[in-house]
C-alpha cells in the first residue's frame, strides 16, 4: 500500500488481524458450539412439490418414537406468531416460518420435529405424514408475468411483486438523437453466497426473567425487532448474543424465519432450542438464493463509442415469497450508469414471485448482475464501433475532475480516478503484451480471449432503495455506533454493536482508536455485547463497516481525546485548544508541563475536586453515526444511495481447448481503488475472495430447478463452490483516491470482486468465441455449453464453406 | 443431515462376514466409506448392518504375483498412488490415482471400494476395464475371479453376489520393454466426478510401432467402456490414424446427459480424450529391463 | 458402542451410537468444537482430521470405525495454550483466512503436506488443500500462509547468516564470510518465529 498518505500510524500499516489467532487454534465461537443443558433439536419435514395445499398433517408416528418431544405445524405457528416482514407493500403476500395451509415450493418447509437429537428429529421428520393435494405451479419468470400463470400468492391478485418505471433525463430525445442504438439481453442465473458454515440458532426462553436468549449464525439489521414484532414479545425480552462468530454470510445469514420458529418452539416447550440448517435444509429451503435476473438493455451511442442513454428493464425472479428480495433491483439504482457518463437512463425493475426457494442479500445486493448487464453493453458498443474494449471504456468514464458526480438517478459519486486507475492496470498488465499473449495462444489451436470489466462498488449501506420502492417508508435513518471506555487502571476496551462474519471488525475498531488515541492498538480490548447492552447497528451490510463503524470508533475516540485534553488542559490552567496530545500523554507546550495518560486516567476516575466543572466523572464516551451524505428522502425516483463508491478494474485472460471447453484463467489482474486502506491484509482477501466468489458465479454455481420444479443442485456435489484449483493467482494493482465523506478517506471493499468478476469472465469468453459468430449470454457459462456452442458455430461455419 | 440407524459389526475373517450380508439382505460392507457415507449421510442408503472389512487380515496389500499385480480390495488408494510396485508394473493406474477424489478421500478411500461401489466416472474402474483386470469376489463358496468387462452392470451395480465381498483386483502387468500409458479426464472442477475420462497403455517396439494398446473411457455411459482399437497395432501412431480409429471406436458410444454435460460432449470428448491419451502414451513410452 | 482412540495423543473412550460420525463424536462426546460440520457429504472439507497423520473427512468415517486409530484434531496443533505453531503463525501472518470455519481444516491439510515436502511449490500446495473449500478467500493468502510456513520450517534451525540450504548447493552461505558457521549457531533465523521445528 505504498501510495496510503504517511501521515497515519496504524491506519493503512500491515498489520496482523486481531480475530485470526483464535480461528487458527480452532477457538472460534460458532452458532453450533454452544450447547446449553436440557437443549432440544430441530429436523424440518419438506414438502416434496413445488406448490400443493396440504390437505392434513399426521405426527403420531413420529411423536411416539422416544425422544421426540414435538412436532409443530404451520397452522399452529401461525395462529402464536404474527406473519414476517415484507419490504415492500404486499401484505397479502404472507409469510410464516413453516407454509401455512399450502406449499410454495420444493423443499418448504411443512412442520418442525423436536427431539433430543438431531439424529432423532431426522427419524422423527421421516414419519410425519403429510397429504398433499398437488397445484399447478410456474418456475420461470417471464411466465409470471402472464395474468393467467398459476398464481404463487392467490390472495395478492397476481405474481407480480414490484413493476416500477423510473425514467431519469431525456431517454426518448437522447435515443432520437443518437445515430446508433444496440439491444441484448443477458441472464444472470440463480446463484448465492453459500457459506460454509450454514444457518443456526440457539434460543432459550426464560419464563422467570420473561428473556429469550439468542445465539445465532446472523449478520442482520434490526434482527431483534424483527423476532420480537414476530413472537410478540417487547424487544427487551429478545437478547441477542452478539459474541457468536459467523462463519461466513456475504449477506444471506438473516434467519428471521429460522429464529422465528425455533423462539416460538422454546417458549412454547420451556426448553432451550437449537435448529442447525443441514446442507440440505440449506440449499432448498434456507431462503439464501440470490438474484435470478433477465436483463433486456438499449443503448445509445455514437460513432466514437460514447453512451448517451440506456434503457434497462431488470427482471427478477424473487422466488415464493417477497423478503427483501425486490430491494436488490433498487440498490443498483445508485449506481445505474456505472463509472460512466450515460446521461439518461429508463430503468423497469420488475419482481415476479415463482415456486422456487426465496431470495436474501447476496453480496453486492443487487449490483453484481446489474453490472454484467452494464458490461456487456460497453463490449458490445466497442465491438460496434470497432474500438478496443478499454478505449471505449476510457471515453465513457466520468473523469477524475468531475467528482463529486451526480448521475442521472440522484446518487453524487464521491470521488475516483477511473483513467489513472486504468493506466496502471496497463502498465502493470503489459496490454500490448497481452494482446500478443492472446494471439499467440489463439495460434497455437486454442481459443482465448481478454475480458475487461469496469465495476463500481457502492459502499457505506444505507437503505435509501426502501423508500424508494416502498413510499410507506420513511427510513432515513442507518447508523453505527461505538462505545469506548478507559477504566481505572488505563486500559482502553470498545464496544461494537454487531455479529462478524469474518470482516476483522475488532481489528478495524481496535486500530482507528488506536490511530486517533496514539496508543498500541494490541492494548486495546474490542468487545461484542449482546444486543440489549448495545448501541444501534445495522450490521455489516452494504460494504459499510469501515466507513460506518471505522467512522463511530473515529468520532467516539476523538471525543475521548477531548475529554483528556480538557482533564489536562485544566490541570494547567489553559485552554483545551493550547494543550497539545501526544501518544496520551498531554503537555501544555508553553510551559513544558505534562500529564501522562496514567495521570490524566487518575483524576478521570478518583480526583473528581480536580475535573473541570460539569465534567462527568469517568472515561467513558459513545458515539451514534449515520451515513453520511444520508439526509433525505427520495425526490420524483430519484435519491442519494449510498455515499461512497470504489473503483475496480479486471482485466483477465482465459485459454481453452475449443472441444474440452474448460476455461483455465491464464491471468487476472485486478486494478482496486476503496481510498484510504485501514487494514491491507484484510482488503486483499475481500478483493480475492470476492473474485474466487465471482468465478463460481460465472462458470461453476447455479441452483437450478427442473421442469418438475424440483431443484437439482441441492448438495455440494452439483452446486460447485470453486477450490482451490479453480482460482487463479490474482494480481492486484492498488490505487488510493479517498472519499471526502468519510474521516480517513476509506471506502468498502467487500464487494469489488464480486462484483466485476463474472462480467470480465463473460468478457473474456465472449472475446474467445467471437470469431466463430457466437456469443454467450446466460449466466453460468458451463463448460459443456462452450463445447456445444464452439462445435456448433464450426459445423455451420465449414458448411458454409462447402456450400460456398 | 444424520444416516438413519443401522448396526456395526467389524468382523475378523471373510466367513463371518460373509454370513452376515447371507443372513442380512440390507446388510453392507464399508471399507474406506469415501463414497458410501454421503448416501448414508442423505438416507438415500439405508442398510440394516455396516460389515466394516477394513482392518480386516489379508485383505489389504500389493504383490505381484506372476504377470499380474494383486491389490487387495482394502489397500488406501494413498498406498497405491505411493507404491512403487504400480509405479513400475501399472503405470496406467499410477497415472489414474492422483485423479481420485481429493487427497483427503484418498486417504481412506479403498482400491476395492471405488470399484465395488461401480460409479461410471470413478478412475480406478476404468482402468480395471481398461488393463481386462480380473475383479475377485468371495463368499461363502470361496472366491471367484470375474472379468472387469463383466463385474461392472451399470451405474453403481456390481455382478457381487448378495453375500459376496470384493477381495481384490488383479491387474495384469505388461511385459512389454517399451510401454507408456496416460490417463486424462474432464470435469467441471478438477476434483469432481469425471465427465469424460480416457485411459490408454500402449507398447510400442524398437521402432516405434505399436504392439500393444488398450483404451478405455468412463464417465459417458453408464459404466466404464473399452473401445477396440486394435487396428492401431503395427501403426507407428501417427495423429491421423489414431484420431480416425479412436473415432471410429468411440461410434457407438452411449452417452448419458444431465445437467452438467450433454450427450453430445461426451461423445464429441471422448474422441479427443481417448486420442490424446493415445498420443501421451505413445510419447510416454518408459523402456524398461528385461521386458520383451 | 464403546469406542477407544487416540485423541491428540490422549487416549480416549466413548459410548457412541454406530450412525455416529467421527465429526460428532468429536464435537459431542469430546468437546473438540474446532473440527467443523459444513456440509456432512464429504465436499467441503471442513471437518478434516488427521488420522493416523494423514487428512481425512471425519465426517465420512463413524466413530466406531475410529476405533483405535491415533486422530489430530486442531486442538492439538498449538504447542500450548495461547501459543501458535509455525503453521498457525504463518496464517495469522498472511491473514490466510477470513470468518474461521474452514480454517481448522486448512491448516491440518497444511500440516500434512509439511510433514511430507519441506518446499512445495504453488501446484502442489493448492493441490493439497483443494479438498477443502473456502468460501470467503479466494485462497491466495492461504498458499502465501503456506509457502511462508514452509520456509520458516526449512529455515528454523538454520545458523544466523546462513542461507536455506539449497539442494545440490554447499550449505554454507559464501556470502556470510567469517560469520559462517561460527557465530550464532542453531539461532532461529531471522522470521519472526516463535517455535522451530518441524510441525
Amino acid at each position: 500500500m505504498t501510495e496510503a498518505p504517511s501521515q497515519f500510524r496504524f491506519v493503512s500499516a500491515n498489520r496482523r488481524v486481531r480475530e485470526d489467532r483464535r480461528f487458527v487454534a480452532g477457538r472460534g465461537h460458532y452458532v453450533a458450539d454452544i450447547a446449553l443443558e436440557g437443549m432440544l433439536h430441530v429436523a424440518m419435514v419438506a414438502s416434496q412439490h413445488p406448490a400443493a395445499r396440504i390437505v392434513s398433517i399426521d405426527a403420531s408416528a413420529a411423536l411416539a418414537l422416544p425422544g421426540v418431544h414435538y412436532v409443530l405445524t404451520g397452522e399452529e405457528l401461525a395462529g402464536g406468531v404474527d406473519q414476517l416482514m415484507n419490504g415492500l407493500d404486499t401484505p397479502n403476500v404472507r409469510r410464516y416460518p413453516l407454509a401455512v395451509g399450502r406449499t410454495r415450493y420444493a423443499g418448504e418447509w411443512v412442520a418442525a420435529v423436536v427431539a433430543d437429537s438431531r439424529a432423532l428429529a431426522e427419524d422423527a421428520a421421516e414419519k410425519v405424514r403429510v397429504v398433499y393435494e398437488p397445484l399447478a405451479y410456474l418456475t420461470k419468470a417471464e411466465e409470471a408475468l402472464d395474468p393467467a400463470s398459476p398464481p404463487v400468492h392467490p390472495e395478492h391478485g397476481s405474481n407480480i411483486l414490484l413493476d416500477r418505471q423510473f425514467v431519469w433525463g431525456e431517454v426518448d430525445r437522447h435515443f432520437a438523437e443518437s445515430p446508433r442504438h444496440l439491444s441484448f439481453r443477458v441472464t444472470w442465473g440463480r446463484n448465492s453466497t453459500v457459506p460454509i458454515e450454514t444457518f443456526g440458532v440457539v434460543a432459550s426462553w426464560d419464563p422467570w426473567r420473561d428473556m429469550l436468549d439468542v445465539w445465532a449464525s446472523i449478520q442482520m439489521p434490526k434482527y431483534s425487532d424483527q423476532i420480537s414484532r414476530a413472537l410478540r414479545i417487547p424487544t427487551n425480552a429478545v437478547r441477542v448474543h452478539q459474541d457468536v462468530d459467523v462463519g461466513g454470510s456475504y449477506g444471506v445469514k438473516r434467519g428471521i424465519k429460522h429464529t422465528v420458529l425455533v423462539g416460538y418452539l422454546s417458549r412454547r416447550l420451556n426448553r432451550p432450542v437449537r435448529f442447525l440448517e443441514d446442507r440440505l435444509e440449506n440449499m432448498r429451503s434456507g431462503d439464501a438464493h440470490g438474484p435470478e435476473r433477465i436483463f433486456d438493455v438499449d443503448v445509445a451511442f455514437d460513432e466514437a463509442g460514447i453512451i448517451k442513454s440506456m434503457k434497462m428493464r431488470a427482471l427478477d425472479n424473487a422466488g415464493a415469497y417477497a423478503g427483501r428480495a425486490p430491494f436488490q433491483l433498487g440498490k443498483p439504482i445508485g449506481a445505474i450508469v456505472g463509472p460512466y457518463k450515460i446521461q439518461s437512463v429508463a430503468y423497469r425493475a420488475q419482481s415476479v414471485t415463482t415456486n422456487k426457494a426465496v431470495q436474501e442479500a447476496v453480496r453486492g445486493f443487487g449490483q453484481s448482475p446489474t453490472n454484467y448487464a452494464i458490461e456487456t453493453a460497453m463490449d458490445k458498443v466497442a465491438r460496434a464501433c470497432g474500438l478496443d474494449r478499454v478505449e471505449a471504456r476510457r471515453r465513457n468514464f466520468i473523469r477524475k475532475e468531475e467528482f463529486p458526480y451526480l448521475i442521472p438517478s440522484g446518487t453524487r459519486y464521491d470521488s475516483g480516478d477511473y483513467h489513472t486507475v486504468v493506466e496502471k492496470v496497463l502498465a502493470h498488465v503489459d496490454y500490448d503484451g497481452l494482446l500478443a499473449e492472446r494471439d499467440r495462444l489463439r495460434a497455437s489451436g486454442l481459443l482465448a480471449g481478454i475480458g475487461i470489466a469496469a465495476c463500481l462498488e457502492p459502499s457505506g449501506g444505507n437503505s435509501s432503495f426502501e423508500p424508494l420502492l416502498n413510499e410507506k417508508n420513511t427510513t432515513t435513518t442507518w447508523m453505527d455506533s461505538a462505545r469506548i471506555t478507559i477504566d481505572g487502571p488505563g486500559f482502553v476496551t470498545v464496544t461494537i454493536h454487531t455479529t462478524s462474519s469474518g470482516q476483522g471488525h475488532e481489528t478495524l475498531a481496535a486500530t482507528v482508536v488506536a490511530e486517533v488515541l496514539e496508543i498500541d492498538p494490541d492494548r486495546i480490548r474490542v468487545v461484542r455485547p449482546d444486543t440489549l447492552e448495545s448501541l444501534p447497528s445495522n450490521s455489516p451490510v452494504g460494504s459499510r463497516m469501515a466507513i460506518m463503524l471505522g467512522g463511530a470508533c473515529f468520532h467516539a475516540a476523538q471525543k475521548l481525546k477531548a475529554k483528556l485534553v480538557a482533564i489536562a488542559a485544566f490541570q494547567f490552567g489553559i485552554a483545551p485548544e493550547a494543550a497539545r496530545y501526544e501518544t496520551g500523554a498531554v503537555s501544555d507546550p508553553a510551559s513544558g508541563r505534562r500529564l501522562d495518560w496514567a495521570d490524566i486516567v487518575n483524576i478521570a476516575h478518583r480526583n473528581f475536586h480536580l475535573l473541570p466543572p460539569d465534567t462527568e466523572p469517568g472515561l467513558a464516551v459513545t458515539h451514534v453515526m449515520q451515513v453520511p451524505t444520508a439526509t433525505k428522502l427520495p425526490e420524483d425516483g430519484r435519491v442519494q444511495m449510498y455515499p461512497c463508491h470504489s473503483f475496480e478494474f479486471h482485466v483477465v485472460l482465459i485459454a481453452l481447448d475449443p472441444v474440452l471447453g474448460k476455461p483455465e484463467i491464464r491471468r487476472y489482474v485486478i486494478g482496486h481503488d476503496c481510498g484510504t486502506v485501514i487494514n491491507p491484509h484484510i482488503v486483499k482477501g475481500m478483493t480475492l475472495g470476492g473474485i474466487a466468489h465471482g468465478i463460481g458465479a460465472a462458470l461453476l454455481e447455479e441452483f437450478v430447478y427442473d421442469d418438475e420444479g424440483q431443484l437439482l443442485t441441492q448438495s455440494f456435489m452439483d452446486y460447485l463452490l470453486p477450490s482451490s484449483h479453480e482460482v487463479p493467482a490474482v494480481e492486484i494493482v492498488h490505487h488510493v483516491t479517498p472519499s471526502p465523506f468519510t474521516v480517513f478517506g476509506q471506502k468498502g471493499s467487500g464487494e469489488s470482486g464480486y462484483l466485476g468478476a463474472p462480467a470480465a469472465i463473460s468478457g473474456a469468453l465472449n472475446d474467445a468465441v467471437d470469431a466463430l459468430g457466437i456469443a454467450f449470454d446466460k449466466l453460468p457459462i458451463r463448460i459443456f455449453a462452450i463445447s456445444d456452442a464452439v462445435a456448433a458455430a464450426r459445423a455451420k461455419q465449414s458448411q458454409e464453406k462447402t456450400s460456398a | 443431515m444424520k444416516p438413519a440407524p443401522f448396526r456395526y459389526v467389524r468382523p475378523t475373517t471373510l466367513g463371518e462376514a460373509c454370513a452376515v450380508l447371507a443372513a442380512e439382505e440390507d446388510a453392507r460392507v464399508i471399507a474406506g466409506g469415501q463414497t458410501l457415507v454421503p448416501m448414508l449421510a442423505m438416507r438415500l442408503a439405508r442398510p440394516s448392518t455396516l460389515v466394516d472389512i477394513a482392518r480386516m487380515p489379508g485383505l489389504s496389500g500389493i504383490a505381484r504375483d506372476g504377470d499380474v499385480l494383486v491389490i487387495g480390495a482394502t489397500t488406501r488408494q494413498v498406498e497405491a498412488e505411493r507404491s512403487a510396485l504400480v509405479a513400475r508394473d501399472l503405470p496406467l493406474l499410477a497415472a489414474a490415482l492422483p485423479w481420485v477424489g481429493h487427497p483427503p478421500t484418498r486417504t481412506r478411500g479403498t482400491v476395492g471400494g471405488s470399484c465395488a461401489n461401480a460409479d461410471p466416472s470413478a478412475e480406478i474402474p476404468l482402468v480395471a476395464v481398461t488393463l481386462d483386470a480380473e475383479i475377485v469376489v468371495e463368499d461363502e463358496s470361496g472366491p471367484m475371479p470375474m472379468l472387469a468387462d463383466d463385474f461392472f452392470i451399470g451405474p453403481m451395480i456390481t455382478a457381487v453376489p448378495p453375500s459376496g465381498i470384493l477381495t481384490a483386483v488383479r491387474f495384469p502387468v505388461w511385459d512389454e520393454a517399451r510401454i507408456g500409458a496416460a490417463f486424462h479426464e474432464i470435469s467441471a472442477r478438477r476434483s469432481d466426478f469425471a465427465f469424460v475420462s480416457a485411459a490408454a497403455q500402449v507398447a510400442r517396439d524398437a521402432e516405434g510401432r505399436c504392439t500393444r494398446i488398450a483404451l478405455g473411457i468412463g464417465g459417458v455411459g453408464d459404466r466404464p467402456v473399452k473401445l477396440d482399437v486394435s487396428g492401431l497395432i503395427g501403426t507407428a501412431l501417427d495423429a491421423a490414424t489414431v484420431a480416425a480409429a479412436v473415432h471410429a471406436a468411440a461410434a457407438a458410444l452411449e452417452a448419458t446427459s444431465d445437467l452438467h454435460a450433454s450427450a453430445d460432449y461426451r461423445r464429441r470428448v471422448a474422441v479427443t480424450l481417448g486420442a490424446r491419451a493415445i498420443a501421451d502414451a505413445a510419447a510416454n513410452i518408459q523402456a524398461k529391463e528385461g521386458g520383451r | 458402542m464403546k469406542v477407544e482412540l487416540t485423541i491428540n495423543g490422549t487416549a480416549r473412550t466413548a459410548e457412541v451410537e454406530a450412525r455416529k460420525t467421527l465429526l460428532d463424536a468429536l464435537r459431542e462426546d469430546f468437546q473438540l468444537t474446532g473440527t467443523h460440520a459444513g456440509c456432512e457429504h464429504g465436499v467441503c472439507g471442513a471437518c478434516t482430521v488427521l488420522i493416523d497423520g494423514a487428512p481425512a473427512r471425519s465426517c465420512l468415517m463413524f466413530a466406531c470405525q475410529a476405533d483405535g486409530y491415533d486422530i489430530t484434531t486442531i486442538e492439538g496443533m498449538a504447542p500450548a495454550p495461547g501459543e501458535l505453531s509455525v503453521i498457525q503463525d504463518a496464517f495469522c501472518e498472511t491473514h490466510g483466512m477470513q470468518c474461521g470455519f474452514c480454517t481448522p481444516g486448512m491448516v491440518l491439510a497444511a500440516h500434512a503436506l509439511l510433514a511430507r515436502e519441506d518446499s512445495p511449490d504453488r501446484a502442489a500446495i493448492v493441490e493439497a488443500i483443494s479438498g477443502n473449500i473456502c468460501r470467503c478467500t479466494g485462497y491466495g493468502q492461504i498458499v502465501e500462509a503456506i509457502a511462508l510456513a514452509a520456509e520458516r520450517l526449512r529455515t528454523a534451525n538454520t545458523p544466523r547468516g546462513v542461507r536455506p540450504p539449497q539442494i545440490g548447493a554447499p550449505h554454507v552461505d559464501p556470502d556470510a564470510g567469517e560469520d559462517a558457521p561460527g557465530a550464532g549457531i542453531l539461532e532461529a533465523a531471522d522470521a519472526d518465529m516463535p517455535h522451530g521445528g518441524r510441525p
